[in-house]
């Protein structure tokens, strides 16, 4: 591990411009899943949604949507 | 023992509330600034109006009489005097206006992408800070708890109902966004140094962008009533410089995610 680590995090998204963030969170966690789906669970390319939902949303909601996917009971079109 | 007690009464820090304070706490955000140069702004026309409306009514007062001056004037009508007097207010009110909304429209104005995200979400009754910016799984995180530190444990010179047990440390001179939330009922993240008022909505997340100038301590409390312990649920802000944050970070990860 590296001593300095780098600053960097989810980059401020035009489609989301208001100070409620919410949607912005909950459509980066569809865009990853979507995104492994599309193009399968190794590749790297989905690692950047992954990086943008968890430095938005909650541990706690990352949590209880991981658990509605595998029940299968996710709100979310994936 | 009185001098060492004296003296230290006498040092407060100045991020935070004191004693019979009646101004803003000093700005460590541009946003602070502009509230406070907003204020001063205000300030201005209320001491004018103040002023104006006092003099016409002691003058009316002095000079009414019920002998020598037993009859009032009476004006049911005056051109000059009627348009003055809307034009007048309406000025005043435009000059207060416009930095008014300068200010509003800046405040939620993201101009950069922040350098760091950093989630506040509030419990009954402290608050857990998310960093998670550094994550390679959903599962590790550096996640922590802020309690305030109760008055028989405080030690000389920390604040009561301010001091927290674990600080939210952020790089000073950086963009920061502050997703705030809450768990259970409505709280609010407020730091008046950082002109920071936030209500946390479960449910909802709120991001707030600030840029902190300089490095230090600033403290707030919570803003919404959350129930029996909403007095006790502060909140402490601590900047410091760029290389000290990462540093920081990475020593709080190695032991969450046991690379060497």
């Amino acid at each position: 591990m590296e001593d300095e680590i780098e600053l960097k995090t989810a980059p401020a998204d035009f489609r989301f411009p208001t100070t409620n963030q919410t949607r912005h969170c909950f459509t980066r966690y569809i865009e990853f899943h979507r995104c492994t789906i599309a193009k399968g669970e190794e590749s790297n390319d989905c690692e950047r949604f992954a990086k943008y939902y968890r430095a938005l949303c909650p541990g706690e909601w990352v949590e209880k949507w991981n658990e509605q996917r595998e029940n299968g009971t996710f709100p979310g079109p994936l | 023992m009185i001098v060492l007690k004296w003296l230290f009464l006498k040092i407060s820090p100045c991020d935070a509330a004191e004693p019979w304070q009646l101004g803003s706490q000093d700005a460590a955000t541009p946003i602070m600034q502009g509230i406070i140069d907003l204020h001063h702004d205000i300030f201005f026309f209320l001491i004018l109006i103040l002023v104006f409306v006092l003099w016409i009514l002691v003058r009316a007062l002095w000079h009414f009489h019920y002998k020598e001056n037993a009859i009032p004037q009476r004006i049911v009508h005056g051109t000059t005097i009627e348009i003055l007097r809307t034009i007048f207010p309406s000025l005043i009110s435009m000059f207060i206006a416009i930095p008014s909304f300068a200010l509003l429209y800046s405040m939620d104005e993201v101009v950069v992408d922040p350098a760091i995200t950093i989630k506040a979400i509030g419990h009954q009754w402290y608050r857990t800070y998310e960093y998670s910016d550094y994550n390679s799984s959903d599962e590790q995180s550096l996640t922590f708890d802020s309690y305030m530190i109760p008055e028989e444990d405080l030690e000389l010179g920390q604040s009561r109902l301010l001091e927290v047990d674990n600080r939210v440390v952020v790089p000073a001179k950086t963009h920061l966004r502050i997703i705030v939330t809450s768990a259970d009922v409505p709280h609010s993240w407020a730091v008046p140094s950082s002109g920071v008022k936030c209500d946390a909505v479960p449910g909802r997340l709120n991001q707030i962008s600030i840029l902190v100038q300089r490095e230090g301590v600033y403290y707030g409390q919570c803003s919404e009533i959350c129930g029996t312990n909403h007095a006790f649920t502060s909140i402490v802000v601590e900047a410091v410089p760029r290389k000290d944050y990462g540093s920081r970070v990475s020593n709080q990860l190695i032991p969450q995610t046991g690379e060497a």
